[in-house]
């Protein structure tokens, strides 16, 4: 097993704040990685660093062996790295195919590729030609992510995909995620969720406070009750 | 100490150049004789106190008002049509001041209402907006403002050049009505910028700087963002007004040219930047900069252009033309924007390095 | 019933049309006051010619803005910077301007025109390398160091070409009006109007029909965004700050010739007109920089028609009045 994504000793600044305090990461090939902790431990930062929108201070990041940490962003996304924000961030005033025709870089858009996506996402074929801003939220969420998967990716960063969204939406959503999973997509994946992220991950990375405090497989995670509660029972209480 | 409100230069140049400039305002009377050494030295006095509210408002809040020529303007004017309307007595020099500060301070208040509602990039944008049309209509209201020429004015008896206050024999001087007239200007200055010192090392003066530095933060810690930049934006209309009424005052004049231009505006921009923004310091010695380059440095530049000319350089006589003084000094704004940011006050305290004295901030 | 199978339909996107019709039912309030209906359509007429020349003017801030976050206080130099570049082909080629033919005319006008943008654009690159790169994302910084452009700009206008004020003439065959009836419209107006629209149309359709616009829409929206998808938007940028230049460019030419005078200072009350156009817009906004610029040009004729002593206050008093309805201008495009 190879890993596709390393992160070594990585620092980030914010302004005054010292939010990531050297961050050891790895992003095995073709597995989903979970990325756990609550609120402000320091999730989007980390994505948000390896994409290359918050420059790194201190520290080293690899994609499949090579350096990205001084990169810019673009050459970042050129690398293979597809990423959905936590803010999904739509272009709303773009129409659903204007969106997708931006995402797909390498030209016209790849009609098995979208059949594909229609497959797991009806409702982006039947709002193909609206205005972005007017979907639903879980809408906006599933074109946000056709967006990452429009042309095949080394890797996907996802932060909270399920966030404010319907449980049944949410199901839908973790199906989907599967499925990309299957196609041998890599995946980090930033989830408060812990349903969804038992149903996704096969590894997992559990932040506080900037660090790794804790790296192992989801499924000893996922069976070991006391050891959730000491690592994430804060963010359990607060998004039951 | 006190009188500096804790906040003393922290520099040893930067204090010996202060009090060379200080000294040298105090005794221009006596030091420069002729008429236009006292202009220049009046002006700089008013300029320095005009500068020193604008870096309350750029430097300590971070915004860029362009309508502070117009507060400046609505002092001139008030002294200069209260004097000009009920004549030279000392009612008149009280309507003025009494109609003028107010005046300044409300309109400061809408604007600050007005433009903190709207989003905040738009202040910049609606203060030039303002400005411009308060000049129209200054120009327009000929009746009142005496259009494009302006309104010239008597002073008091006691301000004229022609009263002799204390005669030549005592002293080898002459004091008069004109020169009581620059310390006057001189003295109300200072004041003003002392007062302005107190009000930066205030506690109002640390939230401003808070807002500055984060606005979302400061408004978190529960501070009332828009009430802190709206009283700024009065203090300093107030005192802007207040410099406008000494330069009428002084000039025994009102008028576009010398209390409303644009021009006016880009200059006090030019001095609070070569000068230092936000160390209120910095107008002291960038309006001394600023207005000695505009009086002597022109001079200088006639002689370059000529030379030039006779030695049939291309380009160069243009350039170097005394109306040109002003390319130069938006170079030296721009290098200074961009290389020293703190301007000369944060060059020579980073230089001086006696950072023991005066408070951290 | 998840939404993923759901049926039922999208609600309707809102098409929002108030602001298109603020300016038509602005010019219908004013025909019973302005009486005369030939009057009121010369006004009119007027108000649309000075509108898409500001209009062209003010499309570049707007993007500039919204794409970049960049405001640029010196944009009026480009403009002035237009026009004087103009007189460089004008002044030597007089006589073609004299001359009572179209062609003749127009074969000065538009090489003037050309060269007028090329030099507004490509003094969009030094400006944006030289003082906008080095204060990326300050906008204190930004404000001052395009401020003090401004005013090297402005200078170093007056060291090449003196201080006076440089005439120049309306080619021949552009004097004059249309005579319809007893409405009498001016040819350059129409000439005028009809660039602006040409201009805008254009903007409109790179920015619907091509990719590059759909990045520029976007990059306004959220360029981090853009930037995550694997485009270097600096680059676009770089692209939208030279054409919005080489537009004031052309609108400064454009200005000039309706004034028939060229002056180093005419940046700056343009500049003012422009800002408030930008500013009742919404900043980003193309549509809304194109409504705001006819608003401003009616407000203008209209006011200086009926309330003269109102001219440039009243533009104040439309922003304000817009401003209170709508916090953020007409459009508000960006999320910031």
């Amino acid at each position: 097993m190879t890993d596709l994504l390393k992160l070594s000793g990585v620092h980030t600044h914010i302004g005054r704040y010292h939010i990531l305090q050297g961050i050891d990461l790895t992003v095995p090939q073709g597995q989903t990685t979970m990325l756990l902790g609550r609120n402000g431990a320091g999730k989007t930062t980390t994505l948000r660093t390896i994409m290359g929108l918050w420059q790194a201070s201190k520290g080293e990041i690899s994609l499949a062996g090579m350096r990205i940490d001084s990169r810019a962003t673009p050459d970042i996304a050129l690398l293979g790295v597809g990423y959905v924000p936590e803010s999904m961030a739509v272009f709303s005033d773009l129409t659903v195919k204007e969106n997708l025709v931006l995402a797909a870089r390498d030209g016209p858009l790849d009609d098995a590729q979208l059949d594909w996506i229609f497959g797991f996402f009806p409702a982006l074929r039947r709002f193909w030609l609206s205005r972005a801003g007017s979907l639903s939220g879980g809408q906006k969420q599933m074109l946000s992510i056709a967006r990452a998967i429009i042309e095949p990716r080394k890797l996907l960063l996802i932060d909270e995909p399920t966030k404010g969204l319907a449980p049944a939406i949410v199901m839908a959503l973790i199906e989907c995620l599967k499925e990309i999973k299957r196609k041998g997509a890599t995946i980090l994946l930033v989830e408060q969720n812990f349903f969804a992220a038992r149903e996704l991950g096969d590894n997992v990375l559990v932040m506080d406070n900037g660090t790794i405090v804790h790296r192992g497989e989801m499924a000893a995670l996922a069976a070991d009750v006391p050891l959730q509660e000491r690592l994430l029972g804060l963010s359990l209480e607060a998004h039951q | 100490m006190m009188i500096l409100s804790g906040d003393p230069p922290r520099s040893r140049v930067l204090t010996l150049v202060l009090v060379l400039i200080i000294l040298a305002l105090a005794a221009t009377p006596f030091l420069f004789p002729g008429a236009k050494a006292l202009n220049v030295a009046a002006k700089i006095c008013v300029f320095a106190a005009l500068v020193a509210s604008y870096d309350l408002l750029l430097g300590y809040t971070g915004s860029v008002s362009f309508a502070h020529t117009m507060f400046y303007g609505i002092g001139s004017y008030a002294i200069a049509i209260a004097l000009y309307g009920m004549g030279p007595n000392w009612a008149a020099v009280a309507t003025g001041i009494v109609v003028g500060l107010p005046l300044a301070a409300l309109l400061a208040l809408a604007i600050g209402l007005f433009s903190l509602r709207v989003a905040a990039i738009f202040f910049a944008m609606i203060t030039l907006a303002v400005a411009s049309a308060f000049q129209v209509l200054a120009s327009q209201l000929s009746w009142l403002t005496g259009g494009e020429d302006g309104r010239s004015f008597q002073l008091p008896e006691l301000l004229r050049p022609g009263t002799v206050l204390i005669s030549k024999n005592l002293f080898g001087f002459e004091v008069n009505g004109r020169i009581l007239t620059y310390y006057l200007v001189f003295a109300i200055s200072a004041v003003m910028i002392l007062a302005l010192l107190r009000v930066v090392n205030s506690p109002f003066g640390r939230v401003l700087q808070a807002i500055r530095e984060n606005r979302f933060r400061a408004e978190a810690l529960g501070f009332r963002t828009v009430f802190h930049l709206t009283y700024a934006n009065c203090l300093a209309a107030l005192v802007a007004a207040s410099a406008g009424i000494l330069n009428a005052l002084w000039l025994r004049y009102a008028g576009p040219d010398t209390s409303l231009s644009f021009s006016i505006m880009l200059d006090i921009l030019l001095m609070v930047v070569i000068g230092g923004m936000g160390t209120i310091y910095g107008a002291i010695i960038g309006a001394t900069i600023f207005i000695l380059a505009q009086n002597y440095l022109q001079s200088l530049m006639g002689v370059a252009s000529k030379a030039a000319s006779e030695a049939g350089l291309p380009l160069l006589p243009g350039l170097l033309h005394p109306d040109r003084w002003l390319l130069w000094l938006g170079l030296l704004f721009i290098a200074s924007v961009y290389f020293f940011p703190t301007g000369v006050v944060g060059r020579l305290r980073n230089r001086g390095g006696d950072k023991s004295a005066g408070t951290s901030h | 019933m998840t939404e993923l199978a759901a049926n039922d339909p999208l609600p309707k996107p809102k098409r929002d049309i108030a602001p298109i019709l603020l300016p038509v039912a602005l010019a219908l309030v004013v025909i019973p006051l302005v009486g005369s209906p030939s009057t009121w359509l010369t006004l009119t007429a007027a108000s649309l010619a000075m509108g898409m020349m500001i209009f062209i003017m003010a499309s570049g801030l707007t993007l500039v803005f919204g794409l970049m976050d960049v405001l640029n206080f010196g944009h009026g130099a480009f403009i002035a910077v237009g026009a004087y570049v103009a007189t460089l082909v004008l002044a030597p080629f007089a006589a073609s301007i004299q001359a009572d033919s179209l062609w003749t005319n127009l074969a000065v006008l538009a090489p003037a025109a050309l060269l007028s943008m090329a030099v507004s654009g490509a003094l969009g690159l030094i400006v944006e390398r030289v003082l906008i790169l080095p204060v990326y994302g300050q906008h204190l910084k930004q404000i001052l160091m395009t401020t003090g452009g401004l005013i090297v700009a402005e200078q170093g206008l007056y060291a090449l070409w003196g201080p006076q004020i440089i005439p120049m003439p309306l080619p021949t065959s552009l004097r004059g009006s249309f005579i319809f009836g007893d409405v009498a419209i001016a040819k350059y107006r129409v000439l005028a109007t009809l660039i602006g629209l040409a201009v805008f149309i254009a903007i409109q359709l790179v920015l619907n029909r091509t990719k590059l616009g759909l990045l520029i829409r976007a990059g306004v929206e959220n360029r981090e965004m853009v930037e995550a998808l694997g485009y270097r938007i600096r680059r676009l940028f770089l692209g939208v700050f030279m054409t919005g230049s080489a537009l004031a460019g052309l609108g400064g030419v454009m200005w000039a010739l309706y004034r028939e005078q060229v002056h180093a200072s005419m940046s700056d009350d343009l500049t003012v007109l422009i800002f408030i156009v930008v500013i009742i817009g919404g900043l980003g906004s193309i549509g809304g920089c194109f409504i705001g610029a006819i608003l401003v040009a009616m407000v203008a004729n209209y006011g200086g028609f009926l309330v003269p002593k109102l001219a440039l206050v009243s533009n104040i008093l439309l922003m304000v009045a817009i401003l209170m309805w709508r916090p953020r201008g007409l459009y508000a495009v960006t999320s910031r």
